[in-house]
């Protein structure tokens, strides 16, 4: 498969998703079904993507446990995003580095 | 200038995120020119993320689309919240131009003001992003291809991390979005161990589609909360 097509799809299908809404509805969405499936589905998805892909995205599962369990950790008392993320690679290296 | 000056913490923020993407596409094997232009022509970090791994896996087309659709569908609700607030000089080729730019961040800053959203605020704040956001990925890219494996393994979990920073303090709130994220985690791990046919970009779809419908019946949410 063309990586040019790829990235087509990709770009088309995300800026139609923006667009679309943004100049041509003027309503409100009504359905409370469906505003509160639009509400939960960015949390899902964070989640299914996160779990159990960060196990392997160190390429050792022992740096990115450690890693894990730190993002989870300072993410659970509202650390910064940036420095959630950087702690957490920050782990995994140094970890990495002692064994 | 009141745009690029609210910009700036937004692409101080996508400048060290952008970076773990770039390294996470070369690594996918994609070329750092490739990584560029998907940051570019998309301004976006999940769906990104998701796209790579679809491209490194030889995923189909239709998976790709579907994919995108169901990660980046939250930016549709944002823009229609975000059209009720554009002022008149709003034209609709102005709003063809500001819509590429509306990200989770963007519209986090740009709902909060008061009064009406004028073009050139729009157009401020998401070309400084922007400039973060690609400037981070080729930063990230090239870096990826000579800084030594070990580090670039570890900045592979950047991205994680910040999707970890997104929905755990929410979760912490609220006992519905943290039973969300939990069935939608629970179901992610069974397609990786059990149903290991699936594809991973079908894989994520489908379990949070599953999580997220459950949410939805389970705990509907009020105009309240939707606001938070």
């Amino acid at each position: 498969m063309s990586i040019v097509a790829y990235i087509a799809v990709m770009a088309l299908v995300t800026y139609f998703i923006r667009m679309i809404p943004f100049t041509l509805f003027r309503k409100k969405i009504k359905s409370r079904f469906l505003k509160s499936l639009l509400y939960y589905v960015p949390y899902a998805v964070l989640s299914a993507m996160t779990i159990p892909a960060i196990f392997y995205s160190t390429g050792d599962m022992v740096t990115a446990i450690a890693g894990t369990v730190v993002a989870v950790i300072l993410a659970y008392f509202n650390v910064p995003l940036i420095i959630v993320a950087l702690s957490a690679a920050g782990v995994a290296l140094g970890i990495g580095l002692l064994f | 200038m009141h745009g690029l000056m609210h910009g700036i913490p937004i692409a101080l923020g996508y400048l060290s995120v952008s970076f773990g993407f770039g390294i996470m596409a070369v690594k996918s094997g994609l070329s750092p020119l490739e990584a560029a232009i998907i940051s570019i022509t998309n301004l976006t970090s999940a769906g990104q993320a998701a796209g790579v791994s679809i491209i490194a896996t030889g995923g189909s087309l239709f998976e790709m689309a579907v994919t995108q659709f169901v990660i980046n569908i939250r930016y549709s609700l944002m823009s229609l919240s975000l059209s009720q607030k554009l002022d008149k000089s709003f034209s609709p080729l102005k709003r063809l131009i500001a819509s590429y730019g509306i990200t989770d961040e963007i519209f986090a800053v740009a709902s909060v003001q008061d009064g009406k959203l004028k073009p050139a605020y729009m157009y401020g704040m998401i070309l400084i992003a922007f400039i973060g956001w690609v400037g981070g990925t080729c930063a990230g890219a090239l870096a990826g291809e000579f800084l030594p494996s070990i580090v670039t393994d570890a900045m592979g979990i950047v991205l994680y991390g910040m999707f970890l920073a997104i929905i755990i303090p929410p979760a912490r709130k609220n006992k519905s979005i943290l039973f969300v994220i939990t069935i939608a985690a629970v179901i992610s791990v069974i397609f990786k161990y059990v149903f290991t046919s699936v594809s991973s970009g079908f894989a994520v779809i489908i379990s949070a589609l599953i999580a997220a419908i459950l949410g939805a019946l389970l705990f509907p949410v009020d105009d309240k909360e939707e606001e938070q």
